[in-house]
This record gives structure tokens, C-alpha cells and sequence, in this order.
């Protein structure tokens, strides 16, 4: 398994770090518990994007509700900048700090008007209220819904409202935010809108990423990839490294993008292609690179009809 | 051969007379034959799912007819009725519409309905659970033991358990994971060969519809605007990304190849399907 970035930083610079996390929901009576997370451990750096993938019920939507206290470890324990989660006393601060943007928009706006729900969080806080109103317009224009202020969400689109409820966690200037598969019920355009704001948090404001995701094509963007199964970290490297093991993906129940698909396929007609191909220009630059010289050759000769 | 289903004109508008007023249909004729697998594409918005409702008469359109085997389904009350089972519809996350003690009463509730005796509703009940590859001992679990994606499947035995001649699905597949996603189109597969039955999904996957579509049915602004088999509409690229919709990497990819230079011929859609056509170049060049 190739563990990136962990030789070379202290845990210092961990902002999110699980340490032996064990968790199991409450059990029935006379069963033992499963282990929903058995034993992961996992540190994610200042600035980082990282996407979580799995099969469903491989423990990654568990993992991310530790990483802001809505869970807490049975055994082992997960810092947030150094604070344990299991110390209610930090629950408080930890939130702060982790904001979490989940699955369905419809459930994590409170208010009628746009504006007003971005304001919700601050305003609990109790900051004054210009401080509120900069924070809202900042992440309102951060999400590019700014024009959509004195909007009622409910006449949204599905991309919209989930661009609102990330500004509502933004509004908390949290350092860290884990999105829980935001795109799961997006139309392309919205899932686009929602991917390119999760770069941008990253890139521009240097908020440091979690995104749980089934989309194989999403984690392309991340900087890094971890693969979770039967409650563990199974795979951790960057997007190249993990999406040209297509067979260890297939086996803990994943796929690879339709690049690499198409990439490993034209490796057994013969064609020398690199795997790590994953956006489709560098497919198509790829694909140039072995066949196109040969045909483009041939074209000039006038063989190749239209 | 005459369609199964049939719209003609339907116009749909929500809320009419109030400041509320959408139209989210308009017009809008269609076709399905026996057999046919037909994706239907759109962004939100666009009308495809109140579209995919007025099939089984769920939403009456305010005006134009729907046509269930030439005849009008709100002919009689118990024309609209019979509609119900002949036309099965899967919503949206339907395991959260699940709310039986067991598996089986839930896949048991559309047959009951149906007014079949127990040993009939045993009999689909069964029948279906195997299309979705649910085991004997999953039947006597609670929904809410199975995992997501098998409660999934259970939601979706539940309308093939009415054998509906046309299986309508929105969105099948949201949320799950990639072998997830898998055998659920595999499942639905799966009863189209065995029935003979009519399938419209409604997908964002492009590539769904490029490996299992006959036809693809673009929505936007409430109209029908590309009708055409996968191969047809994905080489309009231009237009479907005008509407915020995407074609198969596989098409993507030719695409860029041919703004490259290489001589690629249209309407790929399949990443096997770009596979024999560079293995084709290849053969070109190679006698040259």
C-alpha cells in the first residue's frame, strides 16, 4: 500500500488525524457489535483535498462524522488540530473548525430566505452584526450565489441550494470541511458548479478538504486519494497512483474512471498507452502519442478514407 | 409496430392561475415501443420527471392524452386504475418509501393490491426478489437490515413484482456505488429479456445510456428536443452541453481525437466502440 505525504510531515501539520479510530454502532441485544471503522488511521494535511472513496457500507461516511465530533470513537481517537473530538468540552470549537456539508441540500437549509440561512451559523456564534454581513456576502460571492441573496432556496435547483448550504458552513470560516457525497443528487451542471467550488476552496482559500465520494471522475481532482473497505484504509496515494491499480479497485468494489477503462483496453489491443491518463484531454493526448504519428503518416499517403 | 405508450401534445402546468404558475410540459409527443430501453436525459428542471409521472397517470397533464396500448388511460376509472400495475413506476431513493415489517410484505404490497390471492402474491413476490438477486432468508429481514444498496433493490422488486409491461425508473442508480450501480442496471436488464417489457430510465449517466439505450430522450425547457438512438444525439455535443449535459467519455475522447487530427469516424459512444476504431487506423496505416 503506498502511503503518501506521511514520511515526510510531522503530525504537527495534521489538521484532521484518526489514530487507531475503532467504531461500532450500538448492538443488539446478545450480538457483537460489528465494527463499523476497525482500526484507521489517517492523517490529512493543512491545504489538503482529499477524496474518500468506498463502497457503500465500507465505513467512509462513518469516518467523516468523526471528524466533527457527531460521532466519537469507541477506541483510539481522531484530533482535530490537535483537540480530541471526545472531549465534549471541545465539541463546540471542533465544529468550528470542521464544518460538514452533506448529501441532500433539502435537509440542511433552515431558513426562507437565502441570506438568512448563510447567516445562521454566525449568527449563533454570536458575532456582531457586520462581521455577519461580510461573512455572508463573502461566502455567498465564495459559492457564486450572491445574486441569489433575498431568494427563497426552496425555488432553487438542486445545485443551487447545495451551493447555499456550503456558504452556510463557509459563513463559520472553518479551516476544514468534510462534504459527505455532494453531488450524489446533482444534475451534471450542478455537480460540475459544486466540484469546481470545492477546488477553489482549496486552491484559493486554502480550506483543507474531505470529499466522500462515488464518482470516480470527482477524485480525479483531489490531491489525494484514500480507499476505505471493511472499516479500513486499504489504498492511500495520489489519484495516478491509485486509479492505474484498476484490479485492487475492483476488488474492494470501485471503479476506475472511463479514461483509464478505455486506456487499460487499448493496452490489450496492443497500443502503448500510460495507464495515469485521467482527464480525457491527457487520454486524447496519450492516444496521439502512440497511434497518431503512424496513422497521421498514413493519412498523408492517402490510404485512410474520410 | 404500434407503441405501448403513447403521449400526444401533453402539456403540464403547475400551479395555473397563481403567481406560482410553471409550465413543465409542453407539448410534448412521444413514443415507446414493446421492448424498447429508452434513457431520458435532462437537467433539473427541464420536466422529465412530472413527464415520466403522466405514464402512469400519477399526474393527469392539463391538457393532451396519454395512450396505454391505443387507448386512452383515463378512459374509465378503472382504465386509470389497471395503469398503476401495467405501467411500474420506481421514484427517486425509493427505499426510503419503504415502510413494511418485512422485505417481503413491502415487495408484497403492489400484488396485494392487485387483488391477487396469497399464493399468487407469494409466487411475485419470489419471482421479482430474484430479478433483483434478493436471497429467501433477506424476504424475512426487516427493510432497514438491509444494506442501501439492497434495500434499493427491494424497493425497485416491489413495482416488478406488479410484472408492469412498461418499467418506468428515475434516477435508479443515485447514490450508490459503482458495483452498486452495476447490478442494479443488470437487474433491470434482466427483466426486460425475461418480459419483454418496455424500461425508460431516467439517468444523469451518460454512459448508461450509451451501453444499454435504444433510444435517448433529451428534455429541456419542458420539451422534447433531441429523440434519437445514443449514437445519433451524443455526436451533438455541442447542443447538449448548451443544455448542461455531457456525452460518454468515450465520445468525448473521439472528439478531442478528431480536433487532434485523426481521422475518427462519428457516433462512438463506447469505450469498445473507440478501441475498434483506432484498431482500424491502425490497420489502415499499417498498410500503407
Amino acid at each position: 500500500m503506498p502511503v503518501v505525504y506521511s514520511a515526510q510531515r510531522g503530525a504537527a501539520d495534521a489538521v484532521l488525524r484518526a489514530e487507531g479510530l475503532v467504531f461500532s454502532y450500538k448492538p443488539r441485544e446478545g450480538e457483537l457489535p460489528p465494527r463499523v471503522l476497525d482500526g484507521v488511521d489517517l492523517s490529512v494535511w493543512r491545504g489538503q483535498l482529499v477524496a474518500v472513496l468506498g463502497h457503500n457500507g465500507s465505513g467512509k461516511s462513518t469516518l467523516a462524522r468523526h471528524f466533527n465530533a457527531l460521532l466519537a470513537p469507541v477506541c483510539g481517537r481522531v484530533l482535530v488540530d490537535g483537540m480530541d473530538t471526545s472531549d465534549e468540552k471541545l465539541t463546540l470549537d471542533i465544529r468550528r473548525h470542521v464544518g460538514m456539508v452533506f448529501q441532500n441540500p433539502d435537509n440542511q437549509i433552515v431558513a426562507s430566505v437565502v441570506e438568512e440561512d448563510v447567516a445562521f451559523a454566525p449568527e449563533n456564534l454570536g458575532y456582531p452584526s457586520d462581521e455577519i454581513r461580510a461573512r455572508v456576502d463573502g461566502a455567498l460571492r465564495t459559492v457564486g450565489m450572491y445574486e441569489y441573496a433575498k431568494h427563497a432556496p426552496h425555488l432553487l435547483s438542486g445545485g443551487q441550494k447545495q451551493r447555499v448550504a456550503i456558504a452556510g458552513v463557509l459563513a463559520m470560516e472553518p479551516k476544514c470541511v468534510v462534504f459527505d457525497e455532494p453531488t450524489a443528487m446533482l444534475d451534471p451542471r450542478g455537480r460540475e458548479s459544486v466540484v469546481n467550488i470545492i477546488r477553489s476552496l482549496c486552491d484559493d482559500l486554502g480550506v483543507t478538504v474531505v470529499l466522500i465520494t462515488h464518482h470516480m471522475e470527482e477524485a480525479i481532482l483531489a490531491d489525494r486519494i484514500v480507499v476505505m473497505s471493511e472499516g479500513r484504509v486499504v489504498m492511500d496515494g495520489r489519484p495516478r497512483e491509485i486509479f492505474t491499480q484498476p484490479d485492487a479497485l475492483q476488488g474492494y468494489g470501485l471503479g476506475v474512471p472511463e479514461t483509464v477503462s478505455l486506456l487499460r483496453g487499448l493496452r490489450e489491443d496492443g497500443f502503448d498507452v500510460p495507464l495515469g491518463a485521467l482527464t480525457a484531454d491527457e487520454c486524447a493526448d496519450a492516444i496521439m502519442t502512440a497511434v497518431g504519428g503512424a496513422v497521421l503518416s498514413g493519412c498523408e499517403n492517402g490510404d485512410v478514407a474520410d | 409496430m404500434a407503441p405501448v405508450i403513447k403521449t400526444e401534445k401533453i402539456t403540464h402546468i403547475y400551479s395555473a392561475g397563481t403567481v406560482f404558475e410553471h409550465t413543465a410540459l409542453s407539448d410534448v409527443s412521444f413514443e415507446a415501443l414493446r421492448g424498447e430501453y429508452i434513457g431520458i436525459i435532462g437537467h433539473t428542471g427541464s420536466g422529465k420527471s412530472t413527464f415520466i409521472q403522466t405514464l402512469n397517470g400519477l399526474i393527469r397533464p392539463t391538457s393532451g392524452t396519454v395512450f396505454f396500448d391505443g387507448t386512452d388511460i383515463r378512459q374509465s376509472k378503472e382504465r386509470t386504475r389497471d395503469i398503476r400495475f401495467k405501467v411500474g413506476l420506481v421514484f427517486q431513493y425509493p427505499e426510503y418509501q419503504l415502510f413494511e415489517e418485512t422485505v417481503f410484505n413491502d415487495i408484497a404490497f403492489g400484488p396485494k393490491n392487485m387483488g391477487l390471492n396469497a399464493h399468487e402474491v407469494a409466487e411475485r413476490v419470489r419471482e421479482a426478489a430474484g430479478f433483483v438477486g434478493l436471497r429467501e432468508d433477506d424476504l424475512e429481514k426487516s427493510p432497514f437490515e438491509l444494506s442501501g444498496g439492497l434495500r434499493r433493490r427491494a424497493a425497485i422488486a416491489g413495482v416488478i413484482a406488479m410484472r408492469p409491461e412498461v418499467l418506468i425508473a428515475d434516477e435508479p442508480t443515485a447514490g450508490l456505488d459503482p458495483a452498486g450501480s452495476s447490478e442494479i442496471i443488470a437487474n433491470i436488464g434482466a427483466y426486460r429479456r425475461s418480459t419483454g417489457a418496455t424500461i425508460i430510465i431516467v439517468t444523469h449517466s451518460m454512459e448508461e445510456i450509451a451501453q444499454n439505450a435504444d433510444r435517448v430522450t433529451v428534455f429541456d425547457g419542458g420539451r422534447i428536443v433531441m429523440d434519437a438512438p445514443p449514437a445519433a444525439a451524443f455526436s451533438r455535443s455541442d447542443e447538449l452541453s448548451a443544455m448542461g449535459l455531457g456525452v460518454p467519455a468515450a465520445t468525448a475522447i473521439a472528439n478531442r481525437l478528431r480536433a487532434r487530427g485523426l481521422p475518427i469516424a462519428g457516433g462512438i459512444i463506447t469505450a469498445d466502440g473507440l478501441r475498434a476504431a483506432l484498431r482500424e487506423l491502425r490497420r489502415g496505416a499499417g498498410s500503407a
